[in-house]
């Protein structure tokens, strides 16, 4: 492993910064380019450049596929429940409107909400399709 | 305070139920999940084909997310997507009762809770893709069932469901393209999606050769899902191999949503009158649907494996439902939605008595079904009646289905396409008849597994045979409600 010390102290380095950009991304995509799915992207990215440089078994401790799980269903139903939520507001399914003290913060906020649900899921999808595959291969090479 | 927002809770409820059983992961709650949901999204269908029946103009319009159509997507419901809608939650919360023990015997424990968020992905993609009123959120729905049901096939038993789902997917992808390539065209022309707006814009285009080619793009990438003769090679496989309780909510449910498209399109969308005076969509469709016909049930004649057989029976029975449609009269189309309401009920039926049937002895063909009446009494029984009712025998379903085809073809002076539809009805009576002969005349292999299905199964299956017999003689609902919507369709207008 010796051989590899440049790219994982590199790597090291690197993803804090990553994780910071895809943050960014989900956090900053109501002012410019971005949204949940490009920071849900970015942000398990950071993930799979650790199971890369570190091993899948290792990543696999820090994100465990019971975690995965349930990032994958919980995006969702933040996204579903962001409508629920203004049903119960006396609004149409997914209107922002009722969220806040008047509409545009009230669409805001459920933009917000929304998108922060689909970045869940598409890091969650994006890291167990990772998963997936690099364990594949590792159980092959057991055979 | 609820009633309003049935559009958008249609399909929300089984939506929202599909994440949470991932997040719950035991089997005994995502089963709970399922069932309630299903049994939610029925109580609901009813309550909106109630409220369709009742409102003035027989239109129920629900601004998703309070943006006002057409720039925001619109759920519009009236009687036609009310009455698919109804058979689709129907069958769904038929098929969640009987899921139970079927699943439990064909699908290993640690796949449970996925087949189950699967299974309400694909009924709320379903009922999506007929409660929108939205050309392009169409296909968001379409693919939304698609994707989940080909992770529904190829959990089947054997290898063979991971071949069939992958042609599957080849197909149902290539067909869901063709449909976004003719939506994206008709928005290239009109710049809307709204399909009450497109109605409006897309008549006086008629003659553009972008719209034309719109046109023929729909036709063959809905006709793909729809398994329309000669565009059906993915069905047999993809129902033979998929697990029991999965091709019969496929069967009766995916490929009526697909035939639902199809009448969308070219009834409101393009109109009655551009579609079958202007382009003679009658005259297209009609020789494929007597091809699929005959086709469909020759093949089925000779297939060793029931299900596979079935399978083969639901590419004839596509064929009846589009030549309703090819008849083009506002009779034809009353026709064609009624048999789609009653084949669902009648082929739901066989596939869940066939799912009784796999569930005690492992096995579907026509050899494992010697001796079946002694053994199986009730779930035979049943069989035999979704089959008399497939042949379209007099006080099932079928026949009243059957009745309004051929009225419709001697009301337009078609005397041969009348005949053609009792030939192939002629059809269905031998291959339902190997099935009866094998069961009720062969003698029983010695130690052949004995005893019927469990009660869940026996009572689900029973409901859908009785659904059967019921509409074959009290037709108020079925036929009411189609010749409404045909009215609706033929008279112009959404």
């Amino acid at each position: 492993m010796i051989h590899h010390l440049i790219l994982r102290v590199v790597a090291k380095l690197l993803i804090p910064y990553i994780l910071l950009f895809g943050l960014y991304v989900q956090f900053h995509g109501d002012f410019g380019p971005g949204g949940g799915f490009q920071a849900g992207v970015i942000f398990a990215s950071a993930f799979v450049l650790y199971a890369l440089i570190y091993g899948v078994e290792k990543a696999r401790q820090v994100i465990p596929d019971a975690v995965l799980r349930v990032g994958i269903g919980l995006g969702v139903l933040i996204y579903g429940g962001t409508g629920v939520v203004s049903l119960l507001l006396g609004a149409n399914y997914l209107d922002y409107s009722p969220l806040a003290h008047d509409a545009p913060h009230g669409q805001h906020i459920g933009i917000f909400a929304v998108e922060l649900g689909v970045g869940i899921t598409v890091a969650s999808v994006m890291a167990t399709i990772f998963f997936q595959f690099a364990g594949r291969s590792e159980r092959d090479e057991e055979d | 305070m609820i009633l309003p927002h049935l559009p958008a809770l249609q399909v929300v409820v089984p939506l929202l139920a599909a994440p949470l059983c991932v997040v719950l992961r035991r089997t005994a709650v995502a089963y709970g999940l399922a069932f309630l949901a299903s049994w939610a999204a029925f109580a609901i269908s009813v309550l909106l084909l109630l409220q369709v029946l009742d409102s003035p103009g027989g239109v129920i319009s629900y601004e998703l997310g309070g943006w006002a159509p057409p720039w925001g997507i619109e759920y519009r419901i009236d009687p036609l997507n009310a009455y698919v809608m109804l058979i689709v939650a129907a069958i769904g919360a038929v098929v969640i009762t009987y899921a139970g023990p079927s699943v439990a015997r064909e699908i290993a424990e640690p796949q449970r809770y996925l087949f189950y968020t699967s299974y309400l992905l694909c009924l709320s993609g379903l009922l999506g893709v007929t409660v929108t009123g939205d050309a392009f959120n169409v296909f968001v729905f379409l693919e939304i069932s698609s994707l989940s049901s080909y992770i529904l096939i190829s959990v089947g038993a054997t290898p063979k469901a991971l071949t069939a789902a992958y042609r599957y997917l080849i197909f149902g992808t290539i067909g869901a393209t063709f449909y976004l390539i003719g939506v994206g065209l008709l928005y290239q022309m009109t710049g809307t999606l709204n399909m009450a707006d497109l109605a409006q814009r897309v008549p006086p285009l008629a003659g553009n050769r972008t719209i034309l080619v719109a046109f023929a793009f729909i036709a063959v990438g809905v006709g793909m899902k729809a398994a329309l003769f000669p565009l059906h090679i993915w069905l047999p496989n993809a129902y033979a191999y998929a697990p029991s309780v999965v091709s019969a909510f496929l069967a009766a449910t995916a490929t009526k949503v697909a035939v639902y498209v199809l009448i969308r399109v070219y009834l409101t969308i393009f109109g009655a009158e551009f579609s079958i005076a202007g382009m003679g969509i009658g005259y297209v469709f009609m020789p494929f649907a007597i091809a699929a016909m005959f086709v469909g049930s020759a093949v089925a004649i000779f297939q060793p494996d029931v299900k596979r057989m079935l399978a083969y029976s639901s590419v004839a029975q596509i064929g009846y439902i589009v030549l309703g449609f090819g008849i083009a009269t506002a009779l034809g189309v009353t026709a064609g939605i009624l048999h789609l309401f009653n084949h669902a009920l009648m082929k739901g039926s066989m596939f869940l008595a066939l799912g009784c049937v796999f569930y005690r002895t492992g096995a579907v063909t026509i050899e494992s079904m010697h001796g079946l009446a002694g053994r199986m009494p009730w779930t035979t029984a049943a069989f035999v009646g979704g089959g008399l009712g497939i042949i379209g025998v007099p006080l099932t379903a079928g026949f009243i289905s059957k009745w309004y085809l051929v009225t419709a073809a001697l009301e337009r002076g078609w005397w041969w396409l009348a005949a053609l539809i009792l030939l192939s009805s002629l059809l269905a009576i031998v291959y339902v008849w190997r099935v009866v002969e094998a069961a009720y005349f062969r003698p029983a292999p010695a130690g052949a597994p004995a005893g019927e299905a469990p009660f869940p199964m026996l009572v689900a299956t029973w409901a859908l045979v009785a659904a059967n017999v019921y509409f074959g003689l009290d037709t108020r609902l079925s036929v009411g409600v189609a010749e409404r919507a045909a009215a609706a369709l033929m008279g112009g207008g959404p």
